[in-house]
């Protein structure tokens, strides 16, 4: 019990939470009293994996495994939930009879992430993965829009497609158990480096099996859902989904792919030629978006692209500034979805027309959507720039210059609309628009937003430090 | 660190002064966020970058000229996981582009005095913003830091033109920033590849490092066009005009003043340190491109009827001007680049307040619309006069020290180069003295007829200059003529540096 209360605090406490959220759906209780209750919890989440940093261990038969790594991401997910919640105050998107079911299922999708962090051993992965996107599936039509269609829609694709990557993900890890009769990673792990060298099925298998994650991070060629359900699910759904189960699915990647022991020149190329094609595609898509979630969803195609170099790249540098790319990801994105969410009380999707003149209407939103789209844009001090600056570093340390030479160019093309979200907030406009009233505490989370922005670019150390340990402990572990 | 003190005389005042120097606009910045009154927001930007500028005397007086080593250094632990440290310096040739930037912005609080009126906190705000990111370019010993600061002035600039700047400011905004951009992008990597290869950000140490010969081809190329773009050199130049003209003169003072000397600074800094080789295989094509913009530049500039556009054509041919002599490699030459660019700053800076004032009054930067003004507004005139000659290189002005030199250098090692030069030369003094030609004595259809039409039927006089014009003219003019008629005390503080700069590449190409 003890050991369970050691290793399994997180968890638990979502677990609690969603129960907690169960038991308030048969009351009607007010959206910011849900809102406190939930940001409680995730408060209560991150300081359990703050307790559990230091703690390390197996549970459940082996297939669940606590560590630094673990706990890192995790106690990054529960920072992420927190300001998700935080930013959606009101729940404007959200109709008032599902609110705590929103909740329910937002503690749940989280809960799923944080075994993903954890998953040590294929089923338990694939439990994983579709405890966060089943409740995802739920979330998604969860909106309150004038014509139902647009939410059902997006609910349904990402059902569909979130299926059909279930299913290359067990297909392909019936190959994985195939060739290595195990489906712990551990025993996988003895045997596939070898195997990646010399059998291109376990390549393929592997391949196939990160797809499941691929379709997580909307990596091409599984990004089909992204620009779709950006639009049709409320901005609160939106925001988490466009940042936190990046998170998960980045630290489930790192490691599996920290499996394949650094030295598979083809799993080097597959996952080049996915990103490549992810940022290119992602990028120019984005130039010619109107509406300003398309153009985040189109845009987080690309920076799935610069996760996935950071991460192929394989040496401890690519590791940790991936996980500081998605980091800084997140914060940068909650940026843009905070200013998306206030700048429209109703829940409509809004465009450049809409954000036209905000620098009158609201001087704090206006920097804000400047801070995170230059940092996206990866300009200094911002920590879209540090992130990929140290991914930079880390894949010109294995001279994958190519691959160098794609990825500036994308960050040159991606400047261009990134440029224009900017441009659009400071231009101004004839006709007098009202102001936005923000309250004190959407007030401060957005200082704390700008700041964080900032800060962690021009300060990476402490959080590269962290997570090298956190890095260096499973690479120890691989080797 | 050990490594590091070789190269650096630490900071022997009791405070951090280049980190304060950059620091104190920063703050400021900050502030003027919480203030809402107009006026005491212009005070307060005044107040800010005069005490910069008051800061930053001691590095001027408490310089060492003695030596080639960088002074007033700081080094700090940054991200000890990349072995990142913050470091920064300033030696001959940076030391002045610090004070040039600190000279020159609070007169650029006080030519907008009373042009920008709407968004004046976020204005003075981007202003200091500016002055912080450009001392800080100016001062880094590291390349991380460098190229932060360098990327930072990219949005304050972009800002500044695409907010307060004129009709066609979208398109001449956007086109400042891919430039921009694109060309540090390119200098990125080749930061990147100096650290993968050189195992170090520490500038000085990257200068000694002696790479081999391709690897400073692509540092070169790297670095080269990016500050190309940033100088701008023929035929990367063409962003400099419409940014010029579209954005506030506050925005042209800056660009023309302390952005374009980025570029040359960085030629100086890194590409003739860092890749010598590369730098002198290279010379030919270098040369050739200055010598291009400086012919080039001058043409243009003789065709517009845009006052602003024809002296950011100027602004091309003296640039071009300015990286020839850094390519001719020999100490005469650099010594005369590093004046002209700081002579570049304060006139050019100089007659863009002039336009910016001739502007208030008319509305209009056309030269026929501004002509005769001799008449009516004489001392305005008398330092049109002055910063024009200084422009095409008077003898007596500053413009002639460092036109001279360069000059002499060019036909001391190169004589083809040396007449190459003499079209530009002679074209400035064409372009100038046409300018001044028509909007001192021309009689054409402006307002030669007094008083002129305000537009909504109401009639306005064409009033001379005020106090606070003047007082900013009177500087700059103070300066035009005590670096024209003694260069020594400013050579005296570039003659070490520079020489060390000279004997280290002759030494590197020689090996």
């Amino acid at each position: 019990m003890m050991m369970l209360l050691n290793l399994f605090l997180p968890e638990l406490v979502l677990i609690f939470m969603a129960l907690v959220f169960f038991f308030l759906s048969f009351t009607r209780p007010s959206a910011g009293a849900l809102q406190l209750i939930a940001i409680i919890f995730a408060g209560i989440a991150l300081f359990a994996c703050w307790l559990t940093y230091r703690n390390s261990g197996t549970l459940f038969a082996g297939v669940y495994q606590v560590d630094g790594f673990s706990q890192t991401f995790k106690g990054l997910i529960a920072f992420g939930l927190i300001l998700i919640i935080w930013m959606g105050s009101g729940l404007r998107g959200i109709s008032r009879a599902v609110r705590p079911e929103y909740f329910m299922f937002l503690a749940l999708s989280c809960l799923g992430l944080l075994l993903m962090c954890s998953a040590v051993e294929l089923l338990t992965i694939i439990l994983s993965i579709e405890l966060s996107s089943y409740a995802l599936y739920i979330l998604i039509p969860m909106r309150q829009h004038p014509g139902r269609r647009a939410p059902l829609e997006a609910g349904i694709k990402y059902i569909l497609f979130g299926a059909v990557a279930t299913g290359i993900t067990l297909y392909g890890m019936s190959y994985l158990f195939g060739l290595a009769h195990s489906t712990y990673l551990a025993e996988i792990m003895k045997v596939l480096p070898n195997l990646l060298v010399h059998q291109p099925i376990a390549v393929i298998g592997l391949v196939m099996l990160l797809c499941g994650l691929f379709y997580k991070l909307a990596l091409f060629p599984m990004h089909f859902w992204m620009p779709d359900i950006y639009v049709g699910a409320a901005h609160e759904t939106t925001c988490f989904v466009a940042t936190l189960p990046k998170i998960g699915a980045a630290a489930l990647l790192i490691r599996l792919i920290s499996l394949a022991g650094g030295d598979s020149v083809h799993l080097v190329w597959v996952l080049s030629i996915m990103a490549v094609l992810s940022m290119t595609l992602g990028n120019l898509s984005a130039l010619g978006q109107d509406d300003i979630k398309r153009l985040l969803a189109y845009s987080s195609i690309a920076h799935a692209g610069y996760i996935i170099v950071g991460i192929l790249s394989m040496n401890e540098l690519g590791l940790v500034s991936a996980t500081y790319y998605v980091y800084g990801y997140m914060l940068m994105n909650v940026a843009c979805f905070y200013v998306i969410y206030n700048l429209s009380p109703e829940g409509r999707n809004i465009c450049f027309s809409d954000l036209k003149g905000l620098y009158k209407r609201s001087p704090l939103m206006a920097a804000i959507l400047t801070c995170g789209s230059i940092g996206l844009a990866g300009i200094p001090p911002m920590i879209g720039f540090t992130g990929k600056f140290l991914i930079f570093i880390a894949v010109l340390q294995e001279k994958y210059y190519w691959l160098m030479g794609f990825a500036v160019v994308n960050v040159c093309v991606s400047a261009f609309y990134y440029l224009r979200l900017v441009r659009a907030a400071y231009s101004s406009i004839e006709q007098e628009t009202p102001e936005i009233r923000l309250d004190v505490y959407t007030f401060l989370l957005g200082l704390l937003i700008i700041v964080s922005i900032i800060a962690g670019g021009i300060f990476p150390q402490n959080f590269i430090h962290l997570t090298k340990i956190a890095i260096g402990s499973i690479l120890y572990l691989s080797r | 660190m050990k490594i590091m003190e070789a190269y650096l005389i630490l900071n022997k005042l009791n405070y951090p002064i280049l980190s304060v120097v950059m620091l104190v606009p920063l703050a400021g910045a900050l502030l003027c966020n919480l203030i809402k009154d107009q006026m005491a927001l212009k005070v307060m930007g005044l107040i800010v970058t005069l005490l910069t500028a008051a800061l930053s005397l001691p590095l001027y007086f408490m310089f060492d000229r003695t030596t080639a080593k960088y002074q007033f250094a700081e080094v700090r632990n940054w991200i000890p996981a990349l072995d990142l440290n913050y470091v920064v310096g300033v030696d001959g040739i940076s030391v002045l582009m610090v004070l040039l930037t600190t000279t020159l912005m609070p007169l650029c609080i006080l030519c907008s005095w009373n042009y920008i009126r709407e968004r004046l906190a976020e204005f003075i705000f981007v202003l200091l913003l500016m002055e912080g990111a450009m001392i800080g370019v100016f001062i880094s010993l590291n390349t991380v830091l460098f190229y932060i600061f360098w990327e930072g002035m990219l949005i304050p600039m972009y800002l500044l033109i695409a907010v307060w700047g004129g009709p066609g400011k979208d398109y001449a905004s956007i086109k400042f920033f891919l430039y921009t951009l694109v060309g540090s992008v390119f200098l990125l990597l080749a930061m990147i590849v100096l650290y993968i290869e050189g195992g170090t950000f520490f500038l000085p140490e990257l200068m000694n490092h002696g790479f081999t010969f391709v690897l400073q081809m692509v540092l070169f190329i790297g670095c080269a066009v990016a500050f190309a773009i940033k100088t701008p050199l023929y035929p990367f130049h063409t962003w400099l005009p419409v940014a010029h003209v579209e954005a506030p003169t506050a925005g042209s003072v800056i660009l023309a003043s302390v952005l374009l000397k980025m570029g040359c600074y960085g030629f100086l800094r890194l590409v003739l340190p860092i890749a010598p080789d590369a730098a002198l295989y290279c010379a030919p094509v270098m040369l050739g491109l200055a010598a291009l913009s400086l012919v080039f530049g001058g043409f243009l500039a003789l065709a517009q009827t845009d006052i602003k556009r024809l002296i950011a054509y100027s602004s091309v041919a003296h640039m071009g001007f300015v990286v020839l002599g850094i390519f001719l490699f020999s100490a005469q030459g650099i010594k005369g680049a590093l004046i002209e660019m700081i002579n570049h700053g304060i006139t050019t800076g100089a007659l863009f307040i002039c336009i910016g004032i001739i502007y208030e009054r008319t509305g209009s930067r056309d030269i026929g619309k501004n002509s005769g003004l001799g008449m009516l507004m004489p001392v305005y005139v008398t330092f049109l006069t002055i910063f024009s000659l200084s422009a095409l290189g008077f003898p007596g002005t500053n413009g002639f020290v460092g036109e001279f030199l360069i000059l002499v250098a060019a036909f001391a090692k190169y004589t083809l180069v040396g007449v190459l030069i003499i079209p530009g030369v002679v074209l400035s003094a064409a372009y100038m003295l046409r300018l001044l030609q028509k909007m001192i004595w021309a009689d054409s259809d402006g307002h030669y007829v007094l008083p002129i039409h305000a537009g909504d039927g109401s009639y306005v006089k064409l009033f001379d200059v005020n106090s606070r014009e003047l007082l900013m003219l009177l500087l700059l003019a103070v300066f035009v003529f005590w670096i024209g008629l003694n260069p020594a005390p400013l050579l005296a503080v570039i003659d070490c540096s520079i020489e060390n700069l000279v004997i280290t590449f002759n030494t590197a190409v020689h090996h």
